[in-house]
């Protein structure tokens, strides 16, 4: 309970501060501290939810199981590590000349309440407040990709704010049909749209309406979590925003907007009885694979690439949802988890990159490895990763979803591996010419961050060799939660 | 239902009809300014309505939400961007390039299928608003087109504004509206997008010297 408001509390106090005093040098020391609290109050949070069970507090508004607890500390995790990041980031920036004070004010502010919107989705227990949340959590973003102010970045500014909207607007109309359903079996009032009220009475929800709520519900998170062909704003807003932005974009928003969709989907599951909801998955899963895939040898900009990148996993990890079952939904926590590591970490060292070269564009960044062998290293093993070698964490989660496809959804497999194939060759000979060859190059004025990345990329490569077994215990709960 | 339906639900379909008449009106409304003000008598019709359900159903909590359409989508709103448009200096803004009679049948399409689409939930329903449902889908779809055919930034966010009312309808006509809590949250978000808007507009404006969507599109798939 405690543990809960200082959870979502940090980062809301955090981001009034930072709006009095954002224009301060100090003001980034302040966004890593508040960060810091946030992520204490997470793993506290964290270590009451192991010990206690489930828990549900606030007059039944929030709600803690093992599937919401483990991406509440990843969460913070990474609002953490990026905050820490975007300290030597933002600065150099702003020595380079593409930000003002006042724009750093609204930077920090915004990244707190950014977080703290996130936090919210995951940890409420109303679908209405959940869709509130995810809505909230677009419009403090929406400045932060147009912060640079150049005509790209308002561009992608607008269509993220546009294509979203309009997405989670018909999240809202599904929001509304499922509480027109329920409240013909909990009756009127706030009862009924609590998803712990919902789970326990979803065999008697009408099927009909929940077949229709799920699908505007999944057309409308499934716009923020990118899922093809409602993907067009998340390479832009990627490459265009600044790149801390960009990582928690990819490693955090994607990941709670799928939540939603995943919490959504064991409801629906619940009442119809029929694979629906999950063949409606699979098939956008497929596509976004596939259609990513083929669209990451087109790519020139680095953001973009990576971006591109994030599609094809959230694809990947809405398929494994899709098919269900213990080990199908095990490898899609934890693809969930390695990915939003991987990711970030790759965004980390890719905005480096692109500050020592100047350019976002891939061919003329070259040569990473002569004027910073750390940041070379860090975004080959990164890329590597992410790619799925082994003995990474990615690995090990995408050969779980591929042995469950082949057993379950053997004609899903070609596309799959094809895909897999087609990124690997996309991705691995991009980086390659940036890392390797001849530098162009330059030092940068400060030191880059580089700790978050390595911090990063060590937990994926344990998550890869081993899982602690409490974490194992979360996903396997979770797992059998969604069913 | 042959029979004489109870004065409010007559009061209540009358009021549906003209939002919806209202939801064409915009799809095909040219001038920025008068996009504005349709707009709000949208709002007004969606609070009277709302309202009347209150005083139909006894839902105390349902007058609060047509006072906050009120405040919010009649005065507030519509307030906000009478001063947007003062401040960008757009108010002859007349939009060239809408097909009107393509434009109208697309509408009418949609229309069709919205009602479909309702029919089998409307079934379900028990509120004496059931029959409006389809209504609002079809605000909601109407508003999306408006959306998808507008080029200027400013007609683009009242569509947008336009579909929330559209979705506001759909909640009170199937249910009686959401829990407080939520319809609060959605006010906020509404009211908070408006205000960074307003901001990402003057942005767009030092840009491009235009609120034009036009220059808005040169970010490609695939490049």
């Amino acid at each position: 309970m405690l543990e809960l408001v200082a959870v979502l509390g940090f980062p809301l106090v955090g981001a009034a501060l930072l709006a009095l005093i954002g224009e301060r040098r100090q003001a980034s020391v302040v966004n890593v501290a508040v960060s810091l609290l946030t992520f204490l109050a997470a793993v506290a949070l964290t270590l009451r939810v192991i010990v206690d069970g489930p828990l549900l507090v606030l007059d039944r508004q929030f709600f803690v199981d093992s599937f919401n607890v483990f991406l509440v500390a990843l969460t913070a995790f990474v609002g953490l590590t990026t905050a820490i990041f975007s300290r030597p980031y933002m600065q150099i920036e702003q020595e380079h000349g593409r930000l003002t004070v006042g724009r750093l004010r609204l930077y920090h502010s915004m990244y707190q309440l950014f977080n703290c919107t996130m936090l919210v989705a995951l940890l409420t227990n109303n679908m209405g407040i959940l869709w509130v949340a995810m809505e909230a959590a677009t419009l403090t973003t929406v400045l932060l990709v147009s912060l640079y102010r150049t005509p790209a970045s308002l561009e992608a500014a607008w269509k993220y704010f546009i294509l979203c909207g309009v997405g989670i607007a018909q999240a809202l109309f599904g929001t509304i049909l499922l509480y027109f359903a329920a409240e013909q079996v909990l009756g009127a009032g706030g009862g009924a749209l609590l998803w712990t009220e919902l789970d326990r009475v979803k065999g008697n929800l009408e099927p009909t309406v929940l077949s229709i709520a799920f699908v505007f519900l999944l057309v409308g998170y499934g716009t923020k979590v990118g899922l093809v062909p409602l993907h067009n704003w998340l390479p832009d807003a990627h490459a265009e925003g600044p790149t801390p932005v960009s990582a928690v974009l990819s490693g955090l928003l994607l990941n709670v907007a799928l939540y939603a969709v995943v919490r959504c989907k064991v409801l629906v599951e619940g009442s119809l009885h029929s694979s629906f909801a999950s063949q409606l998955m699979m098939g956008f899963g497929l596509l976004s694979v596939v259609v990513a895939a083929l669209l990451l040898s087109r790519q020139k900009d680095v953001k973009r690439l990576f971006a591109y990148s994030s599609i094809e996993h959230m694809g990947i990890i809405t398929f494994a949802f899709g098919m269900g079952g213990a080990i199908a939904n095990f490898a899609a926590l934890l693809h969930m988890t390695v990915h939003s590591l991987t990711k970030s970490a790759i965004f980390f060292a890719v905005g480096h990159a692109a500050q020592m070269s100047g350019t976002q564009v891939m061919d003329e960044i070259r040569g990473l490895i002569m004027t910073s062998p750390l940041l070379g290293w860090g975004l080959v093993l990164g890329t590597l990763a992410i790619l799925g070698m082994p003995p990474f964490g990615v690995f090990a989660s995408e050969f779980l979803i591929l042995i469950t496809a082949m057993r379950e959804q053997p004609w899903a497999t070609p596309f799959l591996l094809a895909a897999l194939g087609l990124a690997f060759a996309a991705v691995f000979s991009r980086v390659q010419a940036m890392v390797f060859g001849e530098a162009t190059s330059q030092r940068l004025p400060l030191r880059p961050a580089m700790l978050p990345v390595f911090m990063h990329l060590v937990l994926v490569l344990m998550l890869g060799l081993w899982i602690p077994p409490f974490l194992a215990d979360w996903y396997r709960q979770a797992a059998r939660l969604i069913g | 239902m042959t029979s004489v339906l109870p004065l409010n639900a007559q009061l209540i379909n009358l009021l549906a009809a003209i939002l919806l008449l209202l939801a064409f009106a915009m799809l095909t409304q040219r001038r920025v300014i008068s996009l504005v003000n349709l707009f709000a008598a949208q709002g007004l019709a969606l609070a009277i309505s709302t309202a009347i359900v209150a005083f139909g159903t006894r839902q105390p909590h349902l007058y609060a939400s047509a006072g906050l359409t009120l405040l919010l989508k009649v005065a507030l709103l519509p307030w906000l961007l009478h001063r947007l448009i003062r401040k960008l200096d757009v108010k002859w803004d007349v939009e060239g390039l809408i097909n009107v009679p393509t434009t109208m049948l697309i509408g009418i399409v949609l229309v069709v299928f919205s009602f479909n689409l309702a029919y089998p939930i409307s079934q379900l329903a028990s509120t004496v608003t059931r029959a409006t449902l389809g209504i609002a889908m079809a605000s909601v779809m109407l508003s999306f087109l408006m959306m998808i055919t507008r080029r200027k930034a400013l007609p683009q966010v009242i569509g947008f504004l336009a579909m929330e009312n559209g979705l506001f309808f759909a909640a009170t006509s199937a249910t009686y509206g959401m829990p407080m809590v939520v319809e609060l949250g959605i006010a906020l978000d509404v009211l908070v997008g408006m205000l960074i808007l307003g901001v990402f507009f003057f942005q767009i404006r030092e840009q491009f010297d235009s609120l034009d969507l036009k220059h808005l599109e040169k970010l490609k798939e695939g490049e």
